[in-house]
């Protein structure tokens, strides 16, 4: 653990520092408002390292997974303007160079992500390429001045910070004030003496990666939403750019959100100026599953999710935005509601680390300790003498990391068996096996047995592939729990290499036994039924499918043997967040549906038993608001004023008890009347209804077959 | 075979030529997996796939048939059509030959990975598709854990259905029934709702009556309506006249019995009809449909139901306005009074609410922390929560309460104010989007700075527009900035797209108080209450106390001419030359470009509304009523 940490202290320094400055302010907060405990604050500190450890991991992965892409972009770049470069002056050049270079990313519906993408490329490419490197969001640019202005400043503000020198920034003040100028044309000409100056000045800048850049770095123009650019603003931007291309190496780079085809939608007539490369980035799934296999998949962070909770969180992803961002935001809470709400969240850390704060802890601990349900459990297996003996936690915990180890082994070995198999009965993506497994026993769900049966009908190639994706995630794996079963496989897959020879030798032989001489059809007919009979005879198994079944078996025992739930387990509680209700409410909330709840049936919030009805009807007590409401609701599109106060008043009398002979006094009529006046005005806020002219006095409703 | 017909029709949206054969493809995989034989694997296969290729395009209901044909046409490959040589050779070529054989496989490994891809774009489909039955389930799972701790499970299918239509007079029985539940005879409020509550009994009777027969017997009633129906037109026409005109649509208010007639035929008839629905619906649910051929039905019901609901674009409502009822409109002020003589029952319950908010202060202020934003939903008024959270935890940090209610504010106010006031700059701005850019760099610079952002209504008329919106979002996402906002308006979440609610990275807390929107509704136009009130002046007082003498002057002149023109039914205003030519002869402008500039101004504060005359000329109109702008004057010369 400590490890770990210094590690990461040393990686991201500035960070913590500010980190820790703010911890201070913010730890207050953790416990309850109540006087800072030391505990409370430990617990605070703890749930902040996990958290910037995983976030980490996770924009590790990130950066990781946009290498590929970013690779590809890079080469692209290299590859255009050679001919700028070169100055070169042919024919053929002269006729190309009307086309922008351009690169259309493809990058998914999940927009939320693109920003950390284009943060990255935006980076990499100052670094490595040009220092020229323009983003712009179709909101900056509701025309072309717009655009040209931004482009402009942008450029140019990129060249003033990377060599701030005085005089620079006297003409950066200059440049300022005649913003209202900027055109292609003084970008162009501002280009030129630039890359003039510089020639002369003899390079002694960071971008050395490659030579030929040196004289005249390409104006990288990132536009981040093509979609929502409008087709005009776009047209006459490339047109124009177009024709300074001999002055200005310009690159585009297109992020798309849909498909490559929406270019040539926006762009029925520029499109032929530009030269479009398709680059394509990873799907959000897969980037999903790689960002579980990393956080959650791992026994290096402590922390887990119960199966309700991570089925929320993917649910989440998968029906509402694609968004891998939101994901980990997701998982952020979980964190945090975990050491908030749970005490003895303090031992989910490290397990050196969980020793120290084992013998410090207090009196109440070790009770909370011994009020968890699967303590509870625990204790009440054993023997009395053992009973007393068993306070000793750094065990369980200790037992649920090593359960943790071969658990995920063995989760991916079987998934590595099950998700090619057709139909995939349990899953086809390693995030839906885990579900599963943290759900039940897995080998008593509906869908194990049938893929067993599937299994015992691989055919050998598949399997030898198989076992060697499983003898990977041995090798990957730091447990050493599982040694054996790792031998055991290699000398599987050794079996079957050898009897892939053997099997070939019998093949030559067998088949020049059965050389059939030229008969008629009657016996061509006999010899082939004979045949037949003979292979049905001959189903006895192969050595391969001995082999085979070994196999399956030995796979059904280790997932028999270690696949269990971790609700099994002695002091899960520690580690497995299980508040799925807590992330649904705060992230996924469903504000009508509580609206609703609210006016139909105040009994729910309320809890006063004159509220309390059956069905659907309300009680005449009920506040002003829900009776207007459910009286509203007996309208259809148009609501007469006067009837709605008078039904409004029947009820409120009816509530108040006053005696029904004595006329009322005519000022409880006029409260009653300002009653309804702020019920229905109430409602005009919410939404539901709104006035209309269609008729003298009436409101139109706004909701739910109204209007 | 079994397998394959199962695998053919999974869903009923595989409707697309690119699914369809993706999805058979993968009875191809299937048979060859299956149904083979092991020896006759590949030559089978290579015909097999041939034939099928063909018919790839089929119908989906051919497919099945012509999937059991291949098998047959498969299993006879062997000894049909092909004489003795060229068969042994056949089978001698598989059994004995490797290298023909390692040939067939390449070429089969080729098709097989084309099959497997589209057999994985198709499996995501319909894998998604699957999920979606589990996410259902788990919402229903899930629901149970709600009612522990707020929603309610039967919530959305009343939310979500459609309103059939209504007979006017319900809303006065659903009245009388909430009113009866507390069990003791119901006073009527007046003569009024006597009248209206007797003239639709005879209706209300016989409908009553229907509803009884309906029940016993369906069968019967459908057979007897045509009679009933007559009976019951009959009984329409026999109202007495002035009942009658109680009822008119909204369209046509003169045009009395016939027309009626036509209706309430109509409406029985859609009655009718939609019993006849029910009936057939409830008989086939007997019969055991499978569940999928139900929801099929009843989204169908939804559909007709919703074109039932808007057949006819005519409402039917009495015709009863307030005047006849002599109840003038009142204004803020007196409804103010009236409105705090009337305590709020279950005062306790509302208390234990706000109590188990209160609770959440410290959580809400760790979160802000953290990077989150807070937004707070649900029914009743939250300003009380929020100004208690406020005082609370906010005493010694800067804050900014923003009343998104009030219907001056707008985001160039709200970034002023943090300009102004916060970070202490005096100069100005070219845009909106400059001081944004300006705000997120001097919190980028300097780091010491903190500022808690406190909107009231955030879905506010004012700031719901997408620019707002997206301003509000930058800003909230600086990471030193923290946004704790309320929400109201039931659609109000559809401000937010997906780039938008990641700028806000919102948690969602749902904080019902039951409270009166008080301060939020004063400002509204309501429509009961009479808008000559204060606030009208008030606020007029105070705009026009900002302005030059120049522009006083020409304001008040456009006041007196209109309240010249009072008595005067066909004023629409006063024309623009006209006005022009006053000014300039009272030495306030000197072009009409001044003039101009000058009520843009005003027409930015709702002080001025311009209008096209029939003749093309500007007429310029205050939208204040003439009794508050003689206050105003009165109150100005007073002061002056």
């Amino acid at each position: 653990f400590e490890r770990s940490m210094s590690f990461h202290i040393k990686k991201n320094y500035r960070k913590f520092q500010g980190l820790i400055s703010f911890l201070i302010f913010s730890a207050d907060y953790f416990n309850e408002g109540e006087s800072l405990s030391e505990d409370s604050k430990l617990r605070f500190d703890t749930c902040q390292l996990l958290w910037q450890q995983m976030k980490s991991e996770a924009e590790e992965l990130q950066e990781e997974l946009n290498k590929n892409l970013f690779d590809k972009l890079i080469e692209f770049l290299e590859k255009s303007h050679l001919e700028f470069r070169k100055k070169s002056t042919n024919w053929n050049y002269q006729i190309k160079s009307r086309e922008i270079p351009t690169a259309a990313l493809v990058l998914g519906v999940n927009v939320t992500d693109h920003d950390l993408t284009f943060k990255g490329l935006t980076a990499m490419l100052r670094d490595t390429i040009t220092p020229y490197v323009v983003s712009l969001q179709a909101k900056e640019c509701p025309d072309v001045k717009h655009l040209l202005q931004k482009l402009a400043s942008q450029v140019m503000g990129c060249h003033i910070d990377m060599e701030s020198t005085e005089e620079e920034e006297e003409e950066c003040v200059q440049l300022s004030q005649k913003k209202m100028h900027y055109s292609m044309a003084f970008l162009s000409t501002w280009y030129r003496n630039v890359t003039q100056k510089k020639g002369s000045e003899s390079v002694n800048k960071k971008i050395t990666s490659s030579s030929q850049w040196k004289k005249s770095p390409p104006i990288v123009i990132i536009l981040k939403d093509i979609e929502s650019f409008s087709t005009k603003v776009l047209q006459d931007f490339i047109i124009i750019s177009s024709q300074y291309l001999h002055q200005l190496p310009i690159v585009l780079v297109l992020g798309i959100a849909t498909s490559p085809i929406i270019i040539h939608r926006l762009l029925p007539h520029a499109v032929s100026f530009l030269c479009i490369e398709l680059l394509q980035s990873l799907s959000c799934k897969e980037h999903l599953a790689k960002l579980l296999d990393k956080l959650l998949l791992t026994t290096r962070f402590p922390f887990k999710l119960n199966e309700k909770a991570l089925q929320v969180l993917i649910n989440i992803f998968l029906y509402h935005d694609f968004s891998v961002q939101n994901f980990i935001k997701g998982l952020q809470l979980a964190i945090l509601e975990h050491f908030y709400s749970q005490p003895l969240s303090i031992l989910c850390c490290d397990l050196p680390e969980v020793k120290r704060r084992i013998h410090s802890l207090s009196e109440d601990q070790c009770e909370s300790i011994r009020r968890l349900p699967s303590f509870m459990r625990y204790v009440e297996k054993q023997t009395p003498e053992k009973q007393v003996a068993s306070l000793t936690n750094e065990r369980f915990l200790k037992e649920l990391h090593i359960y943790h180890e071969n658990f995920f082994i063995v989760l991916k070995c079987l998934h590595a068996f099950t998700s090619s198999l057709p139909k995939y009965p349990l899953g086809r993506q390693i995030r839906e096996l885990y579900c599963a497994c943290l759900e039940k026993n897995i080998w008593e769900s509906q869908e194990y047995e049938p893929a067993l049966q599937l299994l015992r009908m691989l055919a050998k190639d598949e399997l030898m592939a198989i076992l060697h994706k499983c003898v990977e995630v041995f090798r990957s794996s730091p447990g050493k729990q599982l040694g054996s079963t790792a031998e055991k496989l290699k000398e599987f897959l050794a079996q079957f290499q050898s009897l892939e020879e053997s099997n070939e030798e019998e093949n030559g032989s067998g088949s020049q036994q059965k050389g059939l001489q030229k008969t008629d059809l009657y016996h061509l007919q006999k010899s082939l039924l004979e045949m037949k009979e003979l292979r049905s005879s001959n189903k006895k198994q192969t050595k391969f499918e001995v082999q085979r079944d070994k196999v399956v078996d030995m796979i059904d025992n280790l997932v028999r043997k270690y696949l269990f739930p971790p609700d099994t387990q002695t002091l899960y509680e520690v580690v497995y967040f299980t508040g799925a209700h807590t992330l649904r409410e705060h992230l996924n909330a469903a504000p009508r549906i509580a609206l609703h709840t609210a006016l139909n049936n105040p009994y729910h919030y309320l809890k006063n038993q004159a509220l309390k009805s059956e069905d659907d009807s309300i009680p005449n007590v009920a506040p002003d608001i829900c009776i207007a409401y459910k009286l509203h609701l007996e309208c259809s599109r148009l609501i007469n004023v006067v009837d709605w106060s008078e039904a409004f008043a029947t009820v409120v009398t009816a509530a108040e008890e006053t005696d029904p002979n004595s006329t009322a006094s005519e000022e409880i009529k006029e409260i009653i009347h300002a009653r309804f006046i702020r019920a229905v005005s109430e409602l005009e806020l919410l939404g539901f209804i709104k006035p209309t002219k269609q008729k003298t006095d009436h409101v139109a409703r706004l909701t739910w077959g109204g209007c | 075979m079994s397998g394959v017909q199962s695998r053919v029709s999974p869903s009923p949206w595989v409707t697309s030529r690119a699914t369809l054969v993706a999805s058979w493809l993968r009875t191809r995989a299937v048979l060859r997996e299956w149904t083979l034989p092991p020896t006759l694997k590949f030559s089978g296969l290579g015909r097999f796939g041939e034939v099928l290729g063909a018919q790839c395009l089929a119908p989906r209901e051919t497919l099945i048939v012509m999937s059991h044909l291949k098998q047959q046409k498969v299993k006879m490959l062997e000894v049909q059509f092909v004489g003795d040589d060229d068969v042994l050779n056949h089978i001698l070529d598989k059994e004995e030959g490797a290298k023909f054989r390692k040939d067939r496989a390449q070429v089969l490994v080729n098709v097989k990975k084309l099959m497997k891809k589209q057999e994985n774009d198709q499996d995501e489909d319909d894998q998604d598709d699957l999920k979606d039955e589990n996410y259902v389930d788990i919402l229903g799972a899930d629901s149970q854990e709600y009612l522990k701790n707020g929603c309610v499970a039967s919530g959305g299918n009343k939310v979500y259905s459609f309103q059939t239509r209504k007979k006017p007079e319900k809303m006065a029985e659903l009245a009388y029934e909430i009113a009866k539940t507390s069990g003791k005879s119901v006073p009527l409020i007046c003569k009024n709702t006597e009248k209206m509550a007797s003239t639709p009994q005879s209706s209300k009777k016989q409908s009553t009556s229907e509803k009884d027969q309906l029940k016993s017997d369906e069968k019967n009633e459908f057979l007897s309506t045509p009679y009933r129906l007559r009976k019951r037109l009959t009984a329409v026409s026999t109202f007495p006249s002035d009942t009658e005109s109680e009822y008119s649509d909204s369209n046509s208010e003169d045009d009395k019995g016939i027309k009626q007639e036509e209706e309430k035929i109509s409406e029985v008839l859609m009655d009718q009809k939609r019993l006849t629905k029910h009936s057939s619906l409830s008989s086939s649910s007997c019969k055991k449909v499978s569940a999928k051929k139900m929801k099929k039905d009843t989204t169908t019901d939804l559909v007709e139901e919703y074109f039932e609901a808007h057949s006819s674009s005519k409402v039917l409502t009495s015709d009863r306005t307030l005047q006849k009822l002599k109840r003038t409109k009142l204004d803020q002020q007196t409804l103010h009074n009236l409105l705090s003589k009337f305590s709020p029952p279950f005062s306790a319950e509302l208390k234990q609410l706000n109590e188990q908010y209160e609770r959440l202060f410290h959580k809400w202020m760790l979160q802000l922390h953290l990077g989150f934003n807070i937004v707070l939903y649900g029914l009743g008024s939250k300003k009380e929560l929020l100004e208690k959270f406020r005082a609370s935890m906010l005493q010694d940090s800067v804050h900014v309460v923003i009343n998104g209610f009030f219907p001056g504010i707008t985001v160039k106010s709200i970034l002023n104010s943090i300009t102004e006031e916060i970070l202490e700059h005096m100069g100005t701005f070219r845009s909106v989007l400059d001081q944004l850019d300006w705000i997120i760099n001097r919190f980028k610079d300097d780091s010491s700075l903190e500022l808690f952002l406190l909107i009231h209504n955030l879905d506010s008329q004012m700031l719901r527009g997408d620019k707002s919106q997206q301003i509000l979002g930058q800003l909230s996402s600086l990471p030193k900035i923290y946004l704790i906002a309320s929400i109201d308006h039931i659609n109000a979440p559809l401000m937010w797209d997906h780039s938008k609610q990641s700028l806000y990275n919102w948690l969602w807390y749902e904080t019902t108080t039951y409270r009166p929107y008080t301060e939020e509704t004063s400002y509204e136009n309501s429509l009961l209450v009479q808008q000559c009130g204060t606030l009208a002046l008030s606020s007029l007082i105070h705009v026009f106390r900002s302005l030059t003498p120049n522009a006083r002057g020409i304001f008040r002149l456009l006041i007196k001419y209109q309240l010249e023109n009072e008595e005067n039914p066909s004023y629409i205003g006063l024309s623009f030359q006209d006005f022009y030519q006053q000014c300039r002869e009272a030495f306030l402008v000197n072009s009409d470009l001044t003039l101009r500039a000058q009520l843009t101004e005003f027409r930015d504060h709702k002080l001025l509304r311009t209008k096209k005359g029939t003749d093309g000329v500007e007429y310029l109109l205050i939208p204040i009523d003439t009794g508050t702008l003689s206050d105003f004057l009165e109150k100005e010369d007073k002061e002056a």
